[in-house]
This record gives structure tokens, C-alpha cells and sequence, in this order.
């Protein structure tokens, strides 16, 4: 058995390194490790309530409106307050458009690179692949930037910025659309689709929408050449590739639930384990530190009642990553198991064939960029220029609240108490803390963790590019990770 | 026909790391515009060497890239540094080791910056600690240059890049992405010098204006008609916590997402561009007041100067301005008395 360290382990948000126990050319163990602390939960402590709306955002560049979104959340039920239905609409146009530009910049920046290795070389798809993908110098990365960029013109008029808007508040946001607006927003929703439907998909976002199963996926590749659009063009590099099998899942999932609008998520809360869909009962969560830089405390805790005492010096732990477990198990999160949750068809299917793997995370995430920009076309027409954007209320000396929400990349949630009319303790935890978190007390290896085990080793490899796959499929923050 | 080619000079080789921050200056920047992020790049004769997000390159090459340069076999011109240093605990910088090396990220900065042409802070957590030092800053975080406001940081005051210059801060949460790629572009074609930054070494290309400049809300400015709630469309400085007046940026004159700024979103600036922006000693979005009169306000005005002129203008406020400003739409459009009502 060989010990193989990966770092720095770079197109992911933030730092990452893994340590990989190699036997027989396959992963035997893998150990994923959160290199950087920097202690936001600590650093709330005793501010004003609404200062989370500041530092909040701060915590990821990347997930920075999820990250006001759940704090905001958090607050309002501390407050007592209700959106309006435009402050709902305007905040979950907000918070799609980071989500979808999320995805985007996942596949075409961080995940299709990979595929222009030179280890690959000698696959006949090789050279297409890379003239497309490869980083910085491929045509996808100078074609995808630009409608990147004009796509986030939304943030400009609904939240002044991106990232790190102030606009998102408890009781909506702090910027009414005006119709002219409204027809911008509309315009820059289609200049955007053109883009989807010419350069991603290859075809109307609404027949990608409503693929129904794995034949109706193979049938509609099929229908134009494999290097037609991006998204034919990775459903033939994954098949050549036989992506499948690479990183398999668990087979538990979650999901907080996205966009609420008016009592219901466009995207369901719930969990999907064994193949059948049941309620999250977030009273069931709990954050373990065994294996985490982390004074003991007193076993796993709720995060309403967590604790954040750094300790570099913790015998036998290995990362600033703590272990969050549902009702004591590894849980899964992201794009797989948000359509999983809500029901998807063709994610349904994919998943009883194949279960979750590289494949099925990449093509969840690519079908939730059809799903969510339909959606996003039909809140801006419902938006009422001249009504509320906003609702205003007090907050009080003491309370509790928490919100619960869906980065791009999966679940985040924050816990917030308050006490004296200042922030007395103030936990979070988000998508990637799910995703590579350490052992458990139990032993139990994170979600990553498991899905390294098998992953293939090429002879000489320093860097498995099976490793690097799987680690990307997640589409992990560690900014997040470790706030 | 003979034409005339530029003589090619060699492309300026860029690195980028990353420390104790959120990732959002780059972000913002791979949102540049007219032209993208590449382009830029390329109209610079800007060459990636590395960068974490962008890049192909991954763990031991990247390490060995990393020792060639600091052993001066492979020539950097431009480190850029996003995010704060950690030095914690206790001076050992272990809350961020970097991947593969364990080895602390603050050594490898020190040592890159050392044999670097020029060194640039990338966003307010890299030039002077930011956000990850605020609260009673447990990690020991701070700027390349700087410890919030005092000089030091991990280079030392008296720190000089080959080419003699100081750490350029590029300060701002985050980062608008023109201010970087402007001041790259011009480290690149040699036109950036001592005098091109100010007193907090932050390019004066955005730094000679205030976020005051080019603010929609300046003619509620005028007339102290008031914003009081946030969503509001009047002056955010009387109540909201707005330092616009006194922090030093182009925002409201250089678009943010094609359109916007912190003001046109309706909430206050916060001075993420000035040491120490983090901990502003007061609620961010409520203006601290002595008497009923803001504490903050613009910094070359004699303070009686400003109380009487705000006092004569808010007796000349228009009643249009006196509706707008405390409505989140407009409410009363200006009125042309040329047209005759019928």
C-alpha cells in the first residue's frame, strides 16, 4: 500500500487536499482534508443581529447570496416578519441567478478541464475534447465567460452586485423593479437562453426539461453529432469514459428545499434514501467533531446549540471540516439530490440504472440549468412594479431562528441565537461541510470519502485523474466548507 | 506592402494564491466585461502561470512551479494575493496549511513575494486582514503590507518587489473587476508607478474618486431629503450608515453588473475599500449621530459649514424629493412648467 497526497487540489472553490491510501491500483482509503479555519461563527458572536447580512456573504464568493439568503431567513424568523410576494420573487431571482451562474462556471471552469489531461491522449475524443475544454486557452472558456457575465446583469439591477450584495433582507429586498426593468430583466433572460440553447444544450431549454428517462437522453445525444452542443459532447466523453462508474454515492440524500415562493419550494425539501423520498426532520441534524480540529465537547450537537473551539492540535484528527450527520447518517447534497427529493424523472431513472456517480451529478446539475431558467422567465413576468418589495419589523433583545436553503451546491443551513439584542451564538452548516466531511465517531467516512474508495490508479499517477472526476462532480465550496 | 510589426516583448507571467478568504474577488473578476477576462489577458500579454480556479495544472506541478520560482528559476512578474494571511495560532500560521507541502500558506506567500516583480493584494482581506480579521480576529489575520490600518502585515512596511514598488492594494469587498484588470494592464505595459497609488498604496485609477461621485441619490443628497428605512430612495448618510461622502472609490461611476452599485441596490456603502471597513464600531446600516448630527461626514468640509448648508437646504427640500425620498419607487416625476395645463 502507497500513500498518495493530492494538493493543492485546484478548480474547486477554495482549498483542498487528499490523502489517498492506494492498494492494487484503486483507492483503498481516502482521508479529505479542510486545510484553512477562519472562524466566522466565532467572529459573529456578540454583534448586532443584522451584521450577519454583512459578514454572512462574506463567508463564500461563490455561494455568497445562499449564504445571506439562509442568514436572512434566519433572522426573519427571529423577527416574526413575512416577505411581500415581490420581495420573494426578487429574492429567489437573486438567488437563481448565483445558482445557475454557479453550475456554469462548475462545468465548463472547474469539471470539462479534466478532460483535455494529457492523459487522454490517446482516446480518439482527445483532441476535440481539449481544443473545447481545455483551461483558460479552450474556445468553451472564451465563449462561456462573456455570457457568463452579461447573464449576472440581473444582479446589477435586483442586488446592486455580485457577489456580496446587502440587498437580500429578512423581510425581502431593498431594491423595487420598475417595469422598464422588468423588461431588461426579461431581455437578458433571453440573450442568456440563446446561449443555453445554442452553445450548452443544443436545443430548446423546455425538451431538455422534460427528458424523461435514460433511452429519451440517449435517443435526444443521438439526434446531432456528438460535439454539437456541450452537453452531447460530455454525454460521449462520460459514455467513452464509462463516467458511471466512477465515484458512486451513498445512496442518501437531502435537500432543504429552493426558492420558496408563497408556502412551497419550486425545488421539494425532503429526503431520498432507497429509492423513496421521505421528510427531513432537521431536529435530526448534528454535527460530530471526532475527527475534526476541534476541543471535545460533548458528543455530536445540534447546531442550535453548537460549539466552534478551534484546536490545532487535536490528536487524530485530520481536517477544519466538521462531520454533519442526519439522525446519525451520511448524507449527500447538491444538484443529484435536490432533483432526486423534488421527483425529477429523468434523474429517478438515471438513478435506479446507475445510482448517483460523476455522470449522474454533472447531468442533474445541467438539467437543473434548463429547469431553473424557465422558472426564472416565468417570475419576472409576475413581478407588480409599485407594490412592496420589502417588509419592515424589530427585532427582539431575545430569539432563535434558523434558515434553511440550497446553494448550486447543496444544502446550507444557519442557527442563530440571540440574546440581549446581540448575536450570542451562531452556527452554519453548508453544502461541502455534508459532502467531504471527516469521520464520524462511528468511523463512517464522509460522502467523498466513500466515493473515493475503488476509484481507479493508473500506474505513476501522482494525481489520479479518476481522483480529481470524482472530487469535481461534487462541485465542492471549501470556502464554505470551513467558514 | 510593408507593415509595421510592434516589437514583441515577453508576456508578463502572472500567479495567483489564495489564503483566509471567500473567493469573491475572483469571481468578480472572471465577470469582466468589455472585453471578458481572457481577452484582457491577452490585449495585457498577461500569461497565466497559475491560478487556482482557472488553471489545468494541479497539485505536485504546481508545487515544483512554486520551488522553481522561489529558488529564481522561473521569472515571476506579478504575485497576486487574495485573501488575508493567517498566522494563527500563535504566529505558527497552521489555520492554513498549504495542500501537499505541510507547510503554512503565510511562508509560501513571503517567499513567492520575495522573488516576485510585483506584488498585488487582491481585495481588502489580502491588503489589509478584511473581513476574516474582524471580531477580535482569533486567526491573527492580516494584510500583505498591512495589520488593518497599521503598517506591517506579513512583508513588513518596508517591503519592495523587484521592480522597487510597495504592495499594490487592489482593496475592496470584493474587488470591482475593472480595478484590477486596469491596474494589471498597465503594470504590463510599464506604465504603473509610485505615483499611480495613494496614501494606502490602493491605485488612485478608482481611488481618486469618492463612491459619492456619480451617486443617483445626489440630488437627495442635496437637499437632505433622507432615506429611512432601507429600500428607501433618499440619502442613505442621515440614518442608514452610508459612507459614501468619505469612501474612496468609483463605484457609483463604473457600472457593477452592468447597472449597479451598493447605492442603486439600496443599501448603504460600507467603505469596503478602506483598513479596518470590518469592524466600523457601529451597527453597518444604522448612522451612529452625536446630538441628532451624523458623526461621519465628509472629511475636507468644515463641520459648521456642512451643519448650516444641510440646514439651509433642508429648508429648500422640493416636495418631490420630500416624497421620493422615503418611498422605494418614484413616486413624483419632475415637472416641466413649460407645458401649459389645458
Amino acid at each position: 500500500m502507497t500513500r498518495l497526497v493530492v494538493g493543492p487540489f485546484n478548480r474547486v472553490e477554495g482549498d483542498l487536499e487528499v490523502k489517498l491510501d492506494i492498494g492494487d491500483g484503486r483507492v483503498e482509503k481516502a482521508f479529505v482534508v479542510s486545510p484553512l479555519y477562519r472562524g466566522f461563527e466565532r467572529m459573529l458572536s456578540g454583534k448586532p443581529p443584522m451584521d450577519a447580512l454583512v459578514y454572512a456573504p462574506r463567508i463564500c464568493g461563490i455561494c455568497s447570496v445562499s449564504q445571506s439568503v439562509a442568514a436572512a431567513m434566519a433572522l426573519a424568523e427571529a423577527q416574526g416578519v413575512v416577505m411581500p410576494p415581490n420581495g420573494e420573487l426578487s429574492l429567489n431571482l437573486v438567488h437563481a441567478t448565483e445558482n445557475v451562474a454557479d453550475h456554469l462556471t462548475h462545468f465548463y471552469l472547474f469539471f470539462m478541464p479534466d478532460f483535455a489531461r494529457d492523459v487522454y491522449t490517446s482516446e480518439n475524443w482527445h483532441s476535440v475534447a481539449r481544443e473545447r475544454f481545455a483551461a483558460i486557452k479552450g474556445t468553451a472558456a472564451s465563449d462561456v465567460l462573456p455570457a457568463r457575465a452579461q447573464f449576472m446583469h440581473l444582479m446589477g439591477i435586483l442586488a446592486g452586485k455580485w457577489p456580496h450584495t446587502l440587498s437580500v433582507q429578512p423581510g425581502g429586498s431593498t431594491r423595487a423593479v420598475s417595469a422598464g426593468e422588468m423588461a431588461r430583466m426579461g431581455a437578458t433572460l433571453s440573450a442568456f437562453r440563446r446561449f443555453l440553447e445554442r452553445t450548452l444544450f443544443g436545443d430548446r431549454l423546455e425538451r431538455i426539461a422534460e427528458l424523461s428517462n435514460e433511452t429519451e437522453l440517449a435517443t435526444w445525444a443521438a439526434e446531432k453529432p456528438e460535439t454539437s452542443s456541450d452537453f452531447r459532447h460530455f454525454l460521449y466523453i462520460s459514455k467513452a469514459l464509462n463516467l458511471t462508474s466512477l465515484g458512486p454515492s451513498t445512496g442518501r440524500y437531502m435537500s432543504n428545499g429552493a426558492y420558496a415562493r408563497a408556502g412551497a419550494h419550486l425545488f421539494a425539501r425532503g429526503v431520498f434514501t432507497n429509492g423513496g423520498c421521505g421528510s427531513l426532520d432537521a431536529g435530526a441534524i448534528a454535527e460530530d467533531i471526532s475527527h475534526a480540529w476541534y476541543a471535545a465537547g460533548n458528543g455530536a450537537l445540534s447546531p442550535s446549540k453548537g460549539e466552534t473551539r478551534p484546536d490545532a492540535d487535536r490528536p487524530d484528527s485530520y481536517s477544519w471540516c466538521k462531520a454533519p450527520r442526519l439522525g446519525g447518517a451520511v448524507m449527500e447534497v447538491g444538484a443529484l439530490a435536490r432533483q432526486l427529493v423534488d421527483g425529477h424523472p429523468l434523474i429517478l431513472d438515471l438513478h435506479a440504472r446507475t445510482g448517483g456517480n460523476v455522470h449522474t451529478r454533472v447531468v442533474a446539475r445541467l438539467l437543473e440549468i434548463a429547469l431553473v431558467v424557465l422558472e426564472m422567465q416565468r417570475w419576472v413576468e409576475v413581478l407588480r412594479p409599485g407594490e412592496p418589495f420589502i417588509a419592515h419589523a424589530s427585532m427582539p433583545d431575545s430569539a432563535e431562528g434558523s434558515g434553511l436553503t440550497e446553494a448550486a451546491r447543496g444544502s446550507l443551513g444557519h442557527w442563530l441565537k440571540i440574546e440581549n439584542g446581540r448575536i450570542a451564538n451562531y452556527q452554519i452548516i453548508a453544502p461541502t461541510t455534508w459532502n467531504f466531511s471527516p469521520r464520524d465517531s462511528e468511523g463512517t467516512p464522509g460522502p467523498l470519502e466513500q466515493a473515493l474508495a475503488g476509484a481507479p490508479v493508473r500506474p505513476g499517477e501522482t494525481e489520479p485523474v479518476a481522483v480529481q472526476h470524482i472530487v469535481r462532480s461534487f462541485d465542492p465550496c471549501l470556502v464554505c466548507t470551513v467558514h | 506592402m510593408n507593415i509595421q510589426r510592434p516589437e514583441r516583448k515577453r508576456p508578463l507571467r502572472l500567479f495567483w494564491l489564495q489564503s483566509g478568504g471567500c473567493g469573491g474577488c475572483t469571481l468578480s473578476l472572471i465577470g469582466a466585461e468589455g472585453p471578458d477576462l481572457l481577452a484582457t489577458f491577452e490585449a495585457a500579454d498577461i500569461e497565466v502561470l497559475w491560478h487556482p480556479s482557472l488553471s489545468e495544472a494541479t497539485g505536485r506541478e504546481v508545487i515544483g512551479l512554486m520551488e522553481r520560482i522561489c529558488r529564481g528559476e522561473e521569472r515571476l512578474d506579478i504575485l497576486c494575493l487574495e485573501g488575508s494571511v493567517m498566522r494563527g495560532p500563535n504566529g505558527t500560521g497552521r489555520f492554513h496549511m498549504m495542500p501537499g507541502t505541510e507547510r503554512p500558506m503565510m511562508d509560501w506567500i513571503a517567499d513567492l513575494a520575495r522573488n516576485a516583480g510585483h506584488v498585488v493584494a487582491v481585495g481588502s482581506c489580502a491588503a489589509f486582514g478584511g473581513i476574516t480579521a474582524a471580531g477580535s480576529n482569533e486567526v491573527e489575520a492580516c494584510g500583505l503590507s498591512y495589520d488593518g490600518q497599521k503598517q506591517g502585515g506579513l512583508l513588513g512596511a518596508d517591503f519592495r518587489s523587484k521592480s522597487g514598488m510597495p504592495v499594490i492594494n487592489v482593496a475592496g469587498c470584493p474587488i470591482h473587476p475593472g480595478w484590477l484588470t486596469e491596474t494589471l494592464h498597465s503594470i504590463a505595459a510599464g506604465r504603473f508607478a509610485a505615483h499611480d497609488i495613494d496614501e494606502w498604496e490602493r491605485p488612485l485609477s478608482y481611488t481618486m474618486h469618492l463612491v459619492h461621485h456619480g451617486c443617483a441619490r445626489n440630488e437627495f443628497y442635496e437637499f437632505k431629503a433622507s432615506a429611512e428605512k432601507l429600500c428607501d430612495l433618499g440619502c442613505m448618510m442621515e440614518n442608514l450608515g452610508c459612507k459614501g461622502t468619505q469612501a474612496r472609490a468609483d463605484c457609483n461611476m463604473r457600472a457593477w453588473n452592468g447597472s449597479g452599485s451598493c447605492l442603486d441596490g439600496g443599501y448603504p456603502c460600507i467603505n469596503c475599500t478602506a483598513p479596518g471597513f470590518e469592524e466600523p464600531g457601529h451597527s453597518f446600516t444604522l448612522t451612529p449621530k452625536v446630538s441628532g448630527i451624523p458623526v461621519g461626514l465628509p472629511t475636507d468640509m468644515p463641520k459648521a459649514w456642512f451643519v448650516a448648508l444641510a440646514s439651509l437646504s433642508k429648508a429648500a427640500t422640493p416636495q418631490r424629493l420630500k416624497e421620493n425620498a422615503v418611498a422605494d419607487h418614484l413616486t413624483r416625476p419632475p415637472v416641466d412648467r413649460q407645458k401649459k395645463k389645458r
